[in-house]
């Protein structure tokens, strides 16, 4: 509690070196959340619909068991598994990267529309008959990426800022929205079930083919938002201050912008549109790291932790096990509202 | 220059009263043309003279139930409605100081979309008789919470806190909303129709029973121009003015609350008509919330009247629903407004 508690640094702008202050306290909730990430998801895969142990599971995921336990472990719940970790891995990650370049901690991917996009390319897909299996993939992963492309393009005038990057996103969002009802209405009720089922966000019947392009987006991805984090520090204190102290501005952030979008749109595409976990992650992460921004390993990992914990839990509650969308957003919710609650004034944008 | 609160730029001197005066009277002239196209054009083709003979005189024939039970309710509708949203989301703004504030965001059409959709699936609720109620409380609870979380804290309502407070509101009242809605076909059925936000198969009686309510709403909003004026200048500002922050902040939450909440329950959650409403007419009038309120709520239905006009002639013998096209036509423009805006250059 008293970790959370000051959850307020001043930062000041004479003290730009800050890492040397912060730095332990961030390696340790990374190490934390780390482990919780990792505990989550060997106990995520003791629970089915035949109850392993944790003995039974890490054997079989190192290939070792009898033949039944390692097929279920390898087949069904490794591969759940993993495109909960690096699904929550991305959404922690794009989130960190979308608050920061646009110094507002409520432009998460999924309220700049990459989300509604990938979400509106793959209902019509449904709707129009042509997205089973790796179409739907595809169809998210295009749709996440063109829109955020758009949302780039769109507020690029002479430069971007972070507040039009919010602006364009929210009116692209809300065409990509209305697009989605326009389809699911037009649907036949099958396919609009369909829809709003992959809609939410789901883990379930996730095989190698969800965990492997991910994976490869993950490990291209990932190290090229970290090389870039080092300038995004810069960044949150303004375009102005950040070209001054030689940060190349505008490519910097059309990188972050795009990988970020990547990292989304190849999460969407395997898992779905997972709520709130890109806004509400990083939020948690930078204040357990007691930091002025997000800090992007962290809120990654927070990420995982937060999509495998939800998981879980879905599946504990109702024994057909909701939508793991549902849970984050209902557990996202109130860990932000109570953010809300106990917030200072530092907070920014808007 | 002085630096403005609402971050909107003027680039030239504002009109002066009796252009507004004139201006505001061009759009209601719009407005009532806008009304009778919506009137006069529909799957079924009947001519002008028609509709004008039919529309002073129901002689009962089909033409005139046609005109007098289909295309009257549904242009009041689109006209109450419009300026519903157009007042809330000005409101809005105005109460949360924040640019992006509108009633979608903020959360008021999640509560009142999430209890219209628990009416449905626990309740059984079929009629908009019932969920009309069902879409006040929720719009009123959802108003309620995010209020109350935007202002609690030292800083008081902090427009980051509450757009915050608004997202996840709205982000819980939606998981929870697809949970209802996946577990429940028949509730899909309904849901998937309504909340593309549609203003057909809208009878009288419907919006005799929405009216008091928006009427209520619109003045409460209306009547509430010089004191958000001083809102605007800060809270410090509004006080020293003689302003009281708490009753004032009510009152606004309470206009938000009806006009939101019928709004959705008529005719879905439409959404960007309350936030590009206000944005344009700001940008051409500046921040003087005497004429932005007046002017948002001519407007707002003007655009409405016209995307449900346009979906009808696009998709005949089908139709686009309002929502739709309010969204397509709102959101180049509102993306051009924020291209525009000078203060965004750093």
């Amino acid at each position: 509690m008293s970790l959370l508690r000051h959850d307020h640094v001043t930062v000041r702008l004479t003290t730009l070196p800050v890492s040397a202050r912060v730095r332990p306290r961030l390696v340790v909730v990374c190490v934390v959340l780390a482990a919780l990430a990792f505990l989550l998801c060997c106990l995520g895969m003791t629970i089915g619909d035949v109850p392993l142990g944790l003995s039974d599971v890490v054997p079989a995921v190192l290939g070792g068991g009898d033949s039944a336990t390692a097929y279920i472990v390898q087949e069904l719940r490794l591969p759940r598994a993993l495109t909960g970790l690096l699904a929550g891995l991305a959404f922690g990650a794009s989130g960190a990267v979308f608050q920061t370049i646009t110094r507002n901690p409520l432009a998460s991917p999924d309220m700049i529309g990459i989300n509604a996009g990938a979400a509106t390319a793959v209902v019509a897909g449904i709707a129009f008959g042509f997205g089973d299996g790796l179409g739907t993939t595809t169809l998210g992963l295009l749709g996440g990426l063109l829109t955020g492309l758009l949302v780039y393009v769109l507020a690029w005038r002479r430069g971007t800022t972070g507040y039009r990057i919010l602006l364009v996103g929210i009116g692209v969002y809300a065409m990509c929205t209305s697009l989605t009802d326009y389809l699911l209405s037009r649907a036949q009720i099958t396919e609009a079930q369909a829809s709003i089922g992959w809609m939410v966000g789901n883990l379930a019947n996730r095989g190698w083919e969800n965990v492997a392009p991910l994976f490869a987006a993950f490990v291209v991805l990932f190290p090229l938002v970290l090389g870039l984090s080092r300038w995004m520090s810069t960044l949150q204190l303004g375009d102005e201050i950040a070209a001054g102290l030689g940060t190349p501005v505008q490519p910097v952030r059309l990188s972050l912008l795009l990988a970020g979008a990547g990292l989304v749109a190849f999460a969407t595409a395997s898992a779905g549109p997972i709520s709130f976990v890109a806004l509400t992650a990083p939020q948690i992460a930078q204040r357990l790291a007691r930091l002025s921004a997000p800090p992007v390993t962290a809120s990654a990992l927070g990420g995982a932790v937060l999509v495998l914990g939800s998981d879980i839990l879905a599946r504990v509650i109702t024994p057909s096990g909701l939508p793991v969308g549902i849970v984050t957003g209902a557990l996202g919710a109130p860990v932000l509202l109570w953010l809300l609650v106990r917030a200072n004034r530092s907070g920014s944008g808007g | 220059m002085r630096p403005d609160p609402e971050g909107v730029a003027l680039a030239r001197r504002p009109p002066q009263q009796a252009a507004r005066a004139l201006g505001l009277l061009t759009a209601v002239g719009v407005l009532v043309l806008l009304c009778l196209l919506s009137i006069w054009l529909g799957s079924k083709e009947i001519s002008f003279g028609d509709v004008w003979r039919v529309l002073l005189h129901n002689d009962g024939s089909a033409d005139g139930v046609i005109i007098h039970s289909v295309r009257m309710p549904r242009t009041v509708l689109a006209v109450l409605v419009g300026a519903a949203l157009g007042l809330a989301g000005t409101v809005m703004q105005a109460l949360t100081r924040n640019p992006l504030a509108d009633p979608g965001l903020l959360g008021v059409s999640a509560g009142a979309a999430f209890a219209i959709v628990s009416s449905i699936t626990v309740l059984g609720v079929s009629s908009l008789y019932g969920y009309i109620w069902f879409a006040f409380a929720g719009a009123l609870a959802a108003t309620a919470v995010v209020y109350f979380l935007g202002t609690r804290g030292n800083a008081g309502a902090n427009p980051v806190k509450l757009t915050l407070a608004g997202a996840a509101v709205t982000a819980l009242l939606g998981s929870f909303t697809s949970a209802m809605v996946l577990s429940d076909p028949v509730a899909l059925n309904r849901y998937r129709f309504w909340s593309a936000g549609s203003l057909a198969g809208v009878d009288s009686g419907q919006l005799l029973q929405v009216l008091p309510f928006l009427l209520v709403g619109m003045v409460l909003a209306i009547a509430g121009g010089p004191a958000l004026n001083s809102l605007a200048l800060g809270d410090d500002v509004a006080v020293a003015l003689g302003r009281r922050l708490g009753p004032l902040r009510l009152r606004g939450a309470l206009a938000i609350t009806l006009l939101t909440g019928a709004a959705v329950a008529v005719a879905g959650p439409i959404v960007f008509l309350g936030l590009i409403v206000p944005h344009a007419v700001r940008f051409a009038l500046g921040p003087d919330h005497r004429w932005l309120l007046p002017y948002s709520a001519v407007l707002a239905p003007c655009l409405l009247l016209a995307a449900d006009i346009l979906g009808r002639i696009l998709a005949r013998p089908g139709e686009i629903r309002a929502g739709v096209i309010v969204a397509f036509v709102g959101a180049p423009m509102f993306i051009y407004l924020v291209r525009r805006r000078k203060q965004l250059e750093s």
